[in-house]
Parts: C-alpha cells; structure tokens; sequence
C-alpha cells in the first residue's frame, strides 16, 4: 500500500499570491530588493559606467550575456551592480492561469529552490541555491542560430513579451527516481521557434546553456562536457506541453532553477530540461546532448519517462515524491510520466526500449 | 600504556561521539529540517556513518604499525559494532522508508542492479562479524575468528564500491573514501612486506 500525504503543507487550492505573502523564505543571505526603486537603476548605471562607456547597445559576452546596455531595462529583468545579490522573489504580471496540473498538489517553493540538479553550481543538491547566489541572470539573450531564415538574438525581456505568459503546474520526474509538482510560468516553446522561422532542414533543436567560468564554480571541473546542452526533435519540440520557463509560483526563477529561462518537458527526464539557455540552434541531425556524452549506455537522446526501461544502476518502476516526509513512501511512475495521452503518439510505432 | 580506567573513559568519549550522527538524524527530524528529500537525507547519512565507523576500525591496526601503541587495539570492536549499528539503520531506511517494504521492488532492485547488491553483499557478510565479536564467541572460535573477521577487508571494498556506483557522475566523494581505504591497505601490505623480507 503506497499512502502519498502532502496535504498537510501543501493546500491544492493555493493561490501564487497567497505563496508570496505568507513565505517566509529562509533569507540566509542578503537579498537586494530589485522592486522598482530609482536609486537601484541610477546605481546600476554607475557601476557599469567603467565597463560600459565603449560597449555597444546589447553587446554580450561569450556565454551571451549582455554586459550592458544603454537603456534600461523595463523591470522586473533589471539589470545588477556588481556584487549584488539576485532576488527572484518577484511577481510576474500578467499570467494566465491554465488547467494543467490543477488537480495536482504542488512541492513547497523551499523544496522547489534548495533542491536542485544544477553540476554548474555543484554536483550536490544543496549546493546550487548557495552557489548561483552572484550569477546575474539579467539582462540576458539568447541567440536563435542553424537553420533558420536569419540568425538573431532575442532578449529576455522580449522572450517574455512574445506571447502571453501561462501557469503551468507540471510533474516533474527526475531520473535519480524522484519527483516534484511544480508551478511553472512560461510560454510555449511553439510560439519561439514561430519566431525563430526555422528553415525546412530543421530537424532538431539543440539548447546551449550558459557556460560562465566566473561565476559557476561547476564548469572549472571536467565533471561533464561543459556547456550542457540539450536537444528535442522538431516534433517534440512544436508539442504544446514543451515550454520555456521564467517563472515560478508565479514569480521570476531563482538561479538555482534555471534563471532566467530554461527549458521544460515534463515528458521527459529532468535533465532534459536545460537550464539559462544562452543559444537555441536549428540542426538537421540529431545532437549529442551532453549526458548523452557523458554516459551513451545510461542516458539516451530521448530520455521520456519510463517505468519498463530501467536505468542500467536503478529501477525506474517507482518514484519518491518529494514533501512527502518521511514515511510517504513510493508512488508508482507512469508512463510519460503521465502525459501518455499528450505525447504519446510522437512516439508511435518506436521501440522506446532501443531509443531510451 | 594506558591502565584498564583510561581505558573505560576513552571508550565511554567513543561511545558518546559515535552517536551523535544520530541524535543528529533525530534533532533534524524533530524540527523538520531534513531537507526536501529526507529520506536520500537519512538514507546517505547512515550510510556514511557506517562507511566511516568500518574505515575507523580499519585505522587501528595501521596506527599500531605506525606508531608502536596499542591501546586503540581495545576500542576496535567498538567502532566495528557502531559500523554494524548504522549499516542496520542503513538498511532499516531502505526497507522500510523507501520501498515502504515492498520486497518484490526491492528483490528486483537487488537483482537487477549491481549498486544494490554490491551495497546487500556487504550487509550480509557483517552479520557473522557482529555475530561473533564477543569474547565469548572468540574464544569458542579460537584461530578461526581472525579468518572469519579478514571479512572484514572484502567488506570494506564492497562497500566502497556500492557508494562509487551510486553516484551519477561526480566521483568526487566516493574516491576520499576509495583513496583512505587504500591506504590502509597499502599500510598493511607494507609491513608485511618489509616482515617477510
């Protein structure tokens, strides 16, 4: 008998609202209030005057962010000083409420964001909400690149005025047999590559994520293939679940979940979804994705969730839901992770066992 | 040389040290600050500990080698028992808070993964060490008791291994362990070498 109880701390009926009045998030470290405050804008423009004085309107640097800009920026994706610490804690306007997921009872925001599987901010779970604490996630572009009518760059102010922001409350299953509920805020990843007018030899779609040696201790170390990326066949990718995320309960990401947009495909593994991405590419062949490198025996180039494939080291058959305390115990994982009637059919007459 | 009394105070320090892993698992617990997967918490915490109380157990008869004393010699069976006692509490976590006893998973995970049956093998073969480390048992036993207890040397591998392929890709951890048990070993092949020689 397996007995799931999260109730206790979580209430379905929850509104992000109500989340950000009543947390008290631990604030362990000092948070720099971003909210508009004219001082901040006026302080950030000094602290960039050295460096910026000759950079160009949206010059970016080699992992693709912009180390500055001439006007600024429309909050809340403003710009920091140096040294100042990033506070994600801040609403987003304007998002529409969706029914996915509205029957599910989601992971508390302190799980959701001390948590993580982010090797660019150290390979434990503990590690990425301390050390993503002087990643600057803003401003930011990421470049559209490979096969499309013309490459450009898209900032992230413009990523979220694309199309109209939606809540999305997704499962997510990692492949180390755990999972979350979490509410994500995002578009889909459709309306971007609409943007992006990719060419008919675009097959694929490949995501490059920030690769910052200053500011993720993770990437000095050869543990992975450094930077992570990440890819979807086309299909998959134009698929309405498919989102890129910037948001979270309603708020922006906190770094240690992939600020300031990251990729979501609750079909999939957790690793597929890559995090800060700094350049979606157009490609004919299927990439190779970084754990694909990393271990070809143990992690393929599709990754959907699996009960009846089993990772060559555990079993995939069950998974512990994360808030469940201690004697929660084990719920059973369902194929696509659930969302079978969604996807399935991408993957029609494929043998799911070869193409893991 | 330390008398019987020191003795029993330096034992009663160990015993006391030696269980404040878990008054921490339970001072955690009780105020809710287990993390956001307690169970992996629990789960890897005893296990360290029980890695950690084996590699002690293993330092006494290099520190003799080394150093001449032998006073440590007596709270070696200690240490092996509190190995013992955290390797049952690893195993009770695993039982019974993550397959919430349902033994046909955890057959299947045993059998179907070395990771688990790497890390099992090792439980198993502590049991006939605990079994026998009373006096009692080791005066029944005479010669054969330190056979049995060379156990403990395939144990100590195994249990190494079990955390080495546990990992996903950072190695990192493991190998601190891999790297003091082999010099342990290599402590104790040393000497014998240079008492052949």
């Amino acid at each position: 008998m397996i007995i799931v109880n999260k109730s206790k701390q979580n209430p379905s009926d929850i509104q992000p609202s109500e989340i950000t009045s009543k947390t008290v998030f631990d604030h362990r470290r000092q948070f720099i209030k971003l909210a508009a405050s004219a001082g901040l804008i006026a302080g950030a423009g000094l602290a960039f005057k050295s460096k910026a004085a000759t950079i160009a309107n949206g010059e970016t640097t080699g992992d693709g962010r912009l180390i500055g800009r001439a006007n600024a920026p429309a909050q809340p994706t403003q710009a920091l000083k140096k040294g100042e610490i990033y506070n994600p804690r801040q609403k987003i306007k304007g998002v529409k409420k969706t029914a996915y997921g509205k029957d599910l009872e989601l992971d508390k925001y302190k799980d959701i964001t001390t948590y993580n599987n982010y090797y660019e901010f150290g390979t434990n779970k503990s590690d990425p909400v301390v050390q993503a604490r002087t990643f600057q996630p803003y401003p930011w572009t990421v470049s559209i690149e490979g096969e499309v009518k013309k490459a450009k760059t898209i900032s992230i102010d413009d990523l979220m005025k694309l199309t109209t922001l939606e809540e999305r409350i997704y499962r997510m299953r990692c492949v180390e047999a755990w999972s979350m509920v979490i509410p994500w805020v995002g578009l889909p990843l459709a309306s971007l590559i609409k943007w992006a007018e990719p060419t008919g030899n675009a097959k694929y779609v490949e995501f490059v994520t920030a690769n910052d040696r200053e500011s993720m201790p993770g990437v000095n170390s050869p543990i992975l293939d450094w930077p992570y990326t990440e890819g979807l066949r086309m299909d998959e990718a134009m698929n309405p679940l498919a989102i890129l995320a910037v948001g979270v309960y309603g708020e922006l990401l906190p770094n240690q979940n992939g600020a300031p947009v990251r990729l979501v495909v609750p079909w999939k593994y957790g690793f597929k979804g890559g995090k800060s991405i700094v350049k979606i590419r157009f490609v004919e062949k299927m990439p190779q994705s970084t754990w694909m490198k990393a271990g070809p025996t143990e992690y393929g180039f599709y990754a959907n969730v699996n009960p009846k494939v089993a990772h060559p080291r555990w079993s995939q058959a069950t998974e512990r839901p994360i808030g469940g305390g201690l004697f929660a115990g084990r719920i059973k994982t369902k194929m696509f992770n659930g969302y079978e009637s969604e996807v399935g059919q991408l993957y029609a007459g494929m043998d799911l066992k070869k193409n893991f | 040389m330390m008398d019987k009394k020191h003795i029993r105070i330096v034992k009663v320090i160990v015993w006391l040290l030696a269980s404040i892993p878990l008054v921490r698992l339970f001072w955690l617990g009780f105020h809710n600050d287990l993390g956001a997967n307690p169970i992996e918490f629990v789960e890897h915490s005893t296990g360290t500990w029980a890695l950690v109380f084996l590699l002690l157990s293993l330092s006494m008869t290099p520190i003799r080698l080394l150093t001449g004393q032998v006073w440590q010699i007596q709270i070696r069976r200690q240490l092996g028992l509190w190995m013992f006692f955290y390797a049952c509490l690893h195993i009770i976590t695993y039982v019974w808070l993550d397959f919430s006893f349902l033994f046909d998973e955890m057959i299947n995970d045993v059998f179907e993964h070395p990771r688990i049956l790497v890390g099992f093998a090792a439980f198993v073969l502590t049991i006939p060490l605990a079994v026998t480390s009373n006096s009692y048992m080791m005066k029944k036993l005479k010669t054969k008791w330190k056979t049995l207890h060379k156990l403990v040397y395939l144990v100590a591998i195994l249990a190494v291994l079990h955390f080495l392929l546990l990992v996903k890709k950072d190695l990192t951890e493991p190998i601190y362990y891999a790297v003091a048990l082999a010099i342990l070993f290599g402590i104790r092949l040393y000497y014998q070498a240079k008492k052949k020689l």
